[in-house]
């Protein structure tokens, strides 16, 4: 078998393993499904009324937002089974293996496309049952759509680094948590940038979240684009590339703990 | 074409800062043998296994595993060697017959392969009813078996067993001694490391004893015996007022003036045959009762405790391990 095409095969070997373990443990798939729900309709009804943003509903805005943080977070599966894999030994077994270098952490990855597609169709079923509404052409919703599958696709990677480097599944989870948290609140994503201080409102405007919250808000309800979607593009090619080159390093090194 | 030396190492040296896990350790087991990697916690065992199925680098020293050297030619390296450790690397959300298959690809078997050799492992290791459940449903013992049936799905010629049985009940280790005999029969070559001293005595070949880093010493089971003296005849009387007049006895077949304790003689002797009988006689002769009479053995024990000053450290009793990390 050519290295490619052991790479490919090592990759869907386990990604398979990822969708199994998600269809046995459907626990797991209300973190992809119940979750953005609650989160739509806590910001919907909860702090909706309370943010004023000129130029739309609260609703059209929000949507973009709550997609885009989503698909940041959605990796976290792979953060915390890479964290559960090395510690259970079953990356040495990898390792030990005649197998694709980069096949474990691909084929996460590659799982939670899968998933972050099930959170964006089940969020933007319920967004339009509260009254979200596209403004824009079919083309520009499903380029929509793929960006936020790309931008999903990048977070995975820094993840997968962020499960590489934590010595516990939790210590993985909450690592997570604190890292991009407070990157997905500073930016455009739940309100105008406008209304932060000086120092937050620069760091929302440069953030690649409000980059991509920009391009979908661009993408889906004809806001003006500028160089938003280029942009958010690069970020998540660069994210990825960057992300993909430290987790790949650190794995081949991983050990067991 | 058979290699002569299955798993071959030379001065092998890993340092973590300043510690020294490996300080120039020499290993070698033919094929079609049990090599036996014996010491306490944190002696080096895992880290030499570790080098020697690539997951590793050295940072001194050559190895070479099934004809191969593990620094330059790691990826066909690879195919060869299959890898059990302590940890019981088996996916739970899976079932034993997925888990089985998933190795099986991605040791790239050619199509159909990987199910039908997960099959057969499931059925050699007692395991063909529970195939189809998923392994976080399966004890301990269940689970070190399906990892080791892992390890030999792609028919490896060289298998490393890092602790295979540390922490399993006492049933669950003998079945998979068994099962291991079983693979060393048909040929495959072993790498063993455990704390165990019974179990370095039952598998092994050869033994290397290793602490701090290093191979304290090496040998068969009985060479290793030997190393810390011979046999001993140990006789326990009826009576403590006697035990004068059994040493007075005895002396004509002591090699080294006997041990007491209480109503135990231990009574090192230079041959095994005919000394019971003899002995028998010698106290008869005296006027000695005897409650027991036996030969002793050293054991592996013995020859940790001569070796390096300390006892081996049996796992800390919590059953699971843990102690080990």
């Amino acid at each position: 078998m050519s290295s490619a095409g052991m790479a490919i095969s090592d990759t869907l070997v386990l990604a398979r393993r990822n969708f199994l373990r998600i269809a046995r443990a459907p626990d797991l798939l209300l973190a992809f499904t119940v979750q953005p729900i609650m989160f739509v309709l806590l910001f919907a009804y909860v702090f909706g009324g309370a943010i004023p943003t000129p130029g739309h509903t609260y609703i059209d805005f929000l949507i973009p937002g709550i997609l885009v943080q989503t698909m940041a977070f959605g990796g976290f599966v792979t953060a915390m089974g890479i964290a559960e894999d090395l510690r259970k030994g079953l990356v040495d077994r990898f390792r030990s293996l005649p197998m694709s270098r980069g096949a474990v952490l691909a084929g996460r990855t590659l799982s939670d496309i899968a998933t972050n597609g099930v959170s964006i169709t089940v969020m933007l079923v319920v967004g339009v049952i509260i009254g979200f509404g596209f403004e824009s052409p079919f083309l520009h919703v499903v380029a929509g759509i793929l960006l936020l599958l790309l931008f999903g696709y990048a977070f995975s990677w820094v993840f997968a680094f962020i499960g590489l480097t934590s010595s516990s599944p939790e210590a993985a989870q909450s690592l997570g948590f604190i890292l991009i948290f407070p990157l997905t609140f500073v930016s455009s994503a739940f309100v105008p940038p406008e209304t932060m201080p000086g120092a937050l409102q620069w760091f929302a405007e440069w953030n690649p979240f409000s980059v991509t919250v920009n391009a979908i808000r661009a993408l889906f309800i004809g806001d003006p684009a500028g160089n938003s979607v280029w942009g958010a593009v690069a970020w998540s090619v660069g994210i990825a590339a960057l992300f993909g080159f430290l987790a790949v390093t650190k794995y081949k090194r991983a050990v067991v703990r | 074409m058979p290699v002569e030396c299955a798993i071959e190492a030379e001065g092998l040296v890993k340092a973590y800062g300043k510690v020294r896990a490996l300080d120039g350790v020499d290993l070698s087991a033919p094929s079609g043998t049990v090599l036996g990697l014996l010491g306490p916690n944190g002696a080096g065992k895992t880290t030499a296994v570790r080098i020697l199925t690539t997951l590793l680098p050295a940072d001194g020293g050559t190895a070479r595993v099934a004809g191969l050297d593990v620094a330059h030619e790691a990826p066909e390296l690879r195919r060869r060697i299959g890898l059990a450790g302590q940890y019981a690397a088996v996916d739970e959300n899976l079932t034993g017959s997925e888990n089985l298959q998933m190795v099986g690809r991605l040791y790239h078997l050619p199509k159909g392969e990987p199910k039908a050799r997960a099959a057969e492992l499931l059925e050699s290791f007692d395991l063909a009813d529970a195939g189809g459940r998923l392994v976080r449903t399966y004890s301990g013992g269940m689970r070190r078996r399906l990892d080791l049936a892992a390890a030999l799905v792609a028919r490896p010629p060289v298998i490393f067993l890092d602790e295979p049985t540390t922490g399993l009940d006492p049933r669950s280790r003998i079945a998979l001694w068994e099962t291991i005999e079983g693979r060393v029969a048909e040929g495959t070559t072993v790498l063993l490391t455990t704390q165990y001293l019974d179990e370095a005595d039952r598998l092994a070949d050869r033994i290397s004893v290793i602490d701090h880093g290093c191979v304290i010493a090496e040998g068969t089971s009985d060479e290793l015996k030997d190393q810390v003296g011979g046999e001993a005849l140990e006789v326990t009387l009826e009576r403590a007022d006697q035990v004068e007049a059994a040493i007075a006895a005895l002396a004509g077949i002591c090699a080294a003036p006997p041990e007491r304790d209480g109503v135990v003689l231990r009574v090192p002797v230079a041959r095994r045959q005919g000394t019971i009988a003899a002995a028998v006689q010698r106290l008869n002769d005296a006027g000695v009762g005897i409650d027991d009479i036996a030969m002793r053995r050293p054991t592996l024990d013995d020859v940790f405790l001569t070796l390096t000053g300390h006892v081996a450290e049996e796992d800390d009793g919590d059953g699971t391990g843990e102690g080990a990390r």
